[in-house]
C-alpha cells in the first residue's frame, strides 16, 4: 500500500541549484522523503511535516519524491529525509518492534540520512521507552535518549529556544504526551523550554548529527519553517530565501501563536 | 415508570423550573441547566429517572446526535412517547434533563459522550447500547482512543442484559462490542481508517481490504453482519434489499440510518414501519439546515474531526458551489489544531473557498500546503457578501458552528 506521490510541477522557474555538501547523491527523482509508518504513527497531523518539506523544496526548484511506508513494508535505506510521527501506546510498541526487525531506518541514519521524529516517534528513536502499562520497551538506539512515563500528561502550547548552534528561531508548537525523556552524553537538547513541558527537565527534544527528535507534535514544521529549512539544507546545501508572500501565512501563524502564549 | 423518591421528584421539579427560566431568559436552550440543578440536589437522579424505562444509549465519535434523532423517529412507529436529549447535551445533566422532561415516556433514547458511556451504562441499565465508530477527536482532552475502547469493552462485558448494536466495519468498535453477551452487527462502513491499523486485541498489524479486515496474528476478525449498508440501500437480516432514499445527505447518514433501523427492529418495529419515518428527518440540531441569507442559500454542516470532515466533503454540492470553512479551537473543539493536517483538502481544488473562524490562519496555511485557493472571511455574513447569490455550503467545527447558527438566528 505504498502511497507514492510526486510533488506537482514547480510553480516558478528552477532556481539555481546550490552545491550541496550532503553525503549522498540525489537520484534523478530528486530528494527522497520517506514517511515512516503513517499507518501507526501519524495521530497528530503528522502529514503536515511532509507537506511543508515538499512545499519549501518545490518553491526552491528542488524536486521531491515522497514515499509513505506502512508497517508491513520494508523501510528503504536510500532516503534523504525520514519522518516519523506521533501515536498511541499500542501502535508505538508495534512500530518499534517492526523497525528493529526491519533495520532500514537505523541503517539510513547511520549512513547520514536526516531524521525528524516527533513525540512517540521521538521516543522510539531512543534506547528505551514506556509501553502501554509503563513497562520498558526497547527502542532503536538511534538517539542517545531514554524515555519513561511521567506523573501527568503535558498538554498545551509549548515554546522553546533552539540550541544556538543550529541557528533556528524559537520553536512554537503543541505538545500532548506523558513521556519524560533523559538525554545521554551522545545527544544534545534541541531546545530549552520557556513555556510547556518538553523532556521534563527544562529541555525539549534532542539531536545528534542529522537526527532530530521533538515533543512538538504533528506539524511542528508548519509553525517552524526555520527547522524545516535546516533539514532541507542538510541534504541540499544552503537554501535561497523564500519570498515574503510565500512566507506570509507561516509568519502570521507564528506571530499569532507566540502572542497567544505570551498573553 | 415507578414513583420517584421525594428528593428526586423535588430535584426534577426544581431542575425543570431552571430549564424553563433558561429558555425564557434566552440564556440557553434549557437542555442542560435543568439537569445540572437537579443533579446537584440528587446525584443519583439519572439512575432514578431511567429506572423502569427502556433505555437506548448511542455513542461514537461521529453521528451520535443524528443517530439519536433517527432512532427516536423510528421508535415513533410504536406509538409510544420517547424521551431524548435531541440537541446533543450528552453528559449526565443533559440526559437527566431529557428524562425529567418526559416523565411518563416508556422509552429513553440518549446520546452519550464517549467518556461517559461506562458510568451511564451503570446508571441506566440500558436495553440497547449503540456503538457507531471511534476515531481521533479532541485528543488534547480525550483519552487515547484505544483506552476509550477498552473502557467500553469492560463496561459492556459487565452489562449482561444489554443488546449491543455495533458497527462491524470499525475494528475498534468490533473489539469494544465483542465483550458483550449479545451483539447485533451492522456493516455500516468505515471511511476513515487511520486509527485502526493496529489489532486492539494483540497489537499486531491488521490486514484490510475494501470490505474485510482481520488480524495477521491472532484470531480477531470482522464479525459477520446481520444488517448491511450497500450504497444507497440496506440489506436486512432476511436478505431483502431496500432503497434508503433519505432526505439527510451523505454516506455517513445512510450508515446512521441502518443502525437506527436495527435498533428499532430490536423493539419490534419493522423496517416497513420505520424507514418512512427515518426518511422524513430533514435536519438535526441545526446540522444540514438550509437557511436563506441575502439571496444565498446556506447549508450548515458540522465536522469536528478528520473523520467528520471526510464525511462532510462527501455531502458538498458540486463545484462551482462555494464553500465556507470555519474553525475554532476552544475547549469544546480541542485546543490543538494539528488535526487539520489529517484532513485532505485537495478535493476542494477548483471551487471558491472561504475561510473563517478564530483559527482561520491555521486553515489558511493548511489550504496553501494543499494548493487550494481561498479567501479570508471575517464571519459568515462577510462570506455571504463575498459569494454570488445561490448556494453556499458551510462546514464548521463545534463552537464555530454554534457561532454561525447564532449569527443566522439559531434556525432549526
Amino acid at each position: 500500500m505504498t502511497a507514492r506521490h510526486r510533488a506537482p510541477e514547480p510553480d516558478q522557474p528552477d532556481l539555481e541549484r546550490p552545491s550541496r555538501p550532503g553525503r549522498r547523491r540525489r537520484g534523478p527523482s530528486g530528494m527522497r522523503l520517506i514517511w515512516v509508518y503513517p499507518d501507526l504513527l501519524s495521530t497528530y497531523g503528522d502529514r503536515g511535516n511532509l507537506l511543508v518539506l515538499e512545499r519549501r523544496a518545490r518553491l526552491r526548484g528542488i524536486e521531491t519524491e515522497a514515499v509513505a511506508v506502512n508497517a508491513d513494508q520494508p523501510v528503504p535505506r536510500t532516503g534523504d529525509i525520514y519522518l516519523m510521527g506521533g501515536g498511541e501506546d499500542l501502535p508505538q510498541v508495534l512500530a518499534a518492534r517492526r523497525l528493529r526487525s526491519d533495520g532500514g531506518l537505523a541503517a539510513a541514519a547511520s549512513g547520514g540520512a536526516v531524521v525528524l521524529a516527533v513525540c512517540a516517534g521521538y521516543q522510539v528513536l531512543g534506547t528505551e521507552f514506556g509501553g502501554a502499562e509503563g513497562e520498558p520497551v526497547q527502542g532503536l538506539g538511534i538517539l542517545d535518549i531514554r524515555s519513561g512515563r511521567g506523573e501527568r500528561r503535558g498538554v498545551g502550547e509549548i515554546v522553546a529556544d533552539v540550541d544556538p548552534e543550529l541557528g533556528v528561531p524559537r520553536l512554537t508548537g503543541f505538545e500532548n504526551h506523558q513521556g519524560v525523556t533523559m538525554l545521554g552524553p551522545a545527544a544534545r537538547p534541541l531546545a530549552r523550554v520557556t513555556t510547556g513541558v518538553g523532556n521534563g527537565d527544562g529541555t525539549e527534544g534532542a539531536y545528534a548529527g542529522r537526527v532530530v527528535g521533538t515533543y512538538l507534535h504533528g506539524p511542528v514544521l508548519v509553525r517552524n519553517p526555520g527547522l524545516a529549512d535546516l533539514l532541507l539544507s542538510w541534504v541540499a546545501g544552503p537554501l535561497a530565501a523564500l519570498s515574503g508572500a510565500d512566507e506570509e501565512w507561516a509568519r502570521l501563524l507564528r506571530e499569532e501563536r507566540l502572542t497567544a502564549v505570551a498573553g | 415508570m415507578g414513583k420517584l423518591p421525594l428528593r428526586a421528584r423535588l430535584a426534577t421539579t426544581v431542575g425543570g423550573a431552571a430549564g424553563r427560566m433558561s429558555r425564557m431568559s434566552g440564556r440557553g436552550d434549557g437542555s442542560v441547566i435543568g439537569g445540572v440543578v437537579g443533579l446537584r440536589m440528587e446525584p443519583d437522579l439519572l439512575r432514578l429517572l431511567a429506572a423502569g424505562r427502556q433505555i437506548v444509549l448511542v455513542t461514537g465519535t461521529n453521528g451520535k446526535t443524528t443517530t439519536t434523532r433517527l432512532i427516536t423517529a423510528a421508535l415513533g412507529a410504536l406509538g409510544q412517547e420517547v424521551a431524548s436529549n435531541a440537541f446533543g447535551a450528552n453528559m449526565d445533566a443533559g440526559m437527566a434533563s431529557a428524562l425529567g422532561q418526559a416523565r411518563s415516556a416508556p422509552f429513553g433514547v440518549l446520546e452519550v459522550d464517549e467518556r461517559y458511556l461506562p458510568a451511564t451504562i451503570d446508571a441506566t441499565a440500558p436495553r440497547v447500547v449503540t456503538l457507531l465508530n471511534l476515531s481521533r477527536d479532541q485528543m488534547d482532552r480525550a483519552a487515547e482512543i484505544w483506552l476509550v475502547a477498552r473502557r467500553w469493552r469492560e463496561a459492556l462485558t459487565d452489562a449482561s442484559d444489554t443488546e449491543v448494536v455495533a458497527n462491524a466495519d470499525d475494528p475498534l468498535i468490533a473489539w469494544a462490542a465483542s465483550g458483550a453477551k449479545r451483539v447485533t452487527w451492522v456493516a455500516a462502513g468505515q471511511r476513515w481508517r487511520e486509527d485502526s491499523w493496529c489489532c486492539p486485541e494483540c497489537g499486531s498489524h491488521l490486514l484490510r481490504n475494501e470490505i474485510d479486515w482481520r488480524c495477521g496474528e491472532c484470531s480477531f476478525a470482522r464479525p459477520a453482519a446481520r444488517w448491511v449498508l450497500d450504497g444507497d440501500s440496506v440489506i436486512d437480516p432476511r436478505g431483502r434489499v431496500h432503497e434508503l432514499s433519505l432526505t439527510l445527505p451523505g454516506r455517513a447518514n445512510r450508515a446512521n440510518a441502518v443502525v437506527a433501523l436495527a435498533v428499532a427492529e430490536f423493539f419490534g418495529a419493522s423496517l416497513e414501519q420505520t424507514l418512512p419515518r427515518i426518511r422524513e428527518v430533514t435536519s438535526v440540531a441545526g446540522r444540514y439546515t438550509q437557511l436563506e441569507r441575502d439571496g444565498r442559500m446556506l447549508r450548515l454542516l458540522l465536522a469536528k474531526n478528520p473523520a467528520g470532515w471526510l464525511e462532510a466533503f462527501d455531502v458538498l454540492a458540486p463545484p462551482p458551489t462555494p464553500v465556507l470553512l470555519a474553525v475554532n479551537a476552544r475547549v469544546p473543539d480541542g485546543k490543538d489544531t494539528s488535526w487539520l493536517w489529517d484532513v485532505d483538502y485537495r478535493v476542494l481544488r477548483g471551487r471558491p473557498v472561504l475561510v473563517a473562524g478564530e483559527r482561520r490562519i491555521d486553515l489558511a496555511i493548511r489550504l496553501e500546503a494543499d494548493q487550494v485557493h481561498f479567501r479570508l472571511a471575517g464571519d459568515v455574513d462577510d462570506a455571504v457578501q463575498q459569494v454570488p447569490p445561490g448556494a453556499l455550503d458551510v462546514i464548521a467545527n463545534y463552537t464555530a458552528f454554534q457561532q454561525i447558527r447564532t449569527a443566522l438566528g439559531r434556525a432549526e
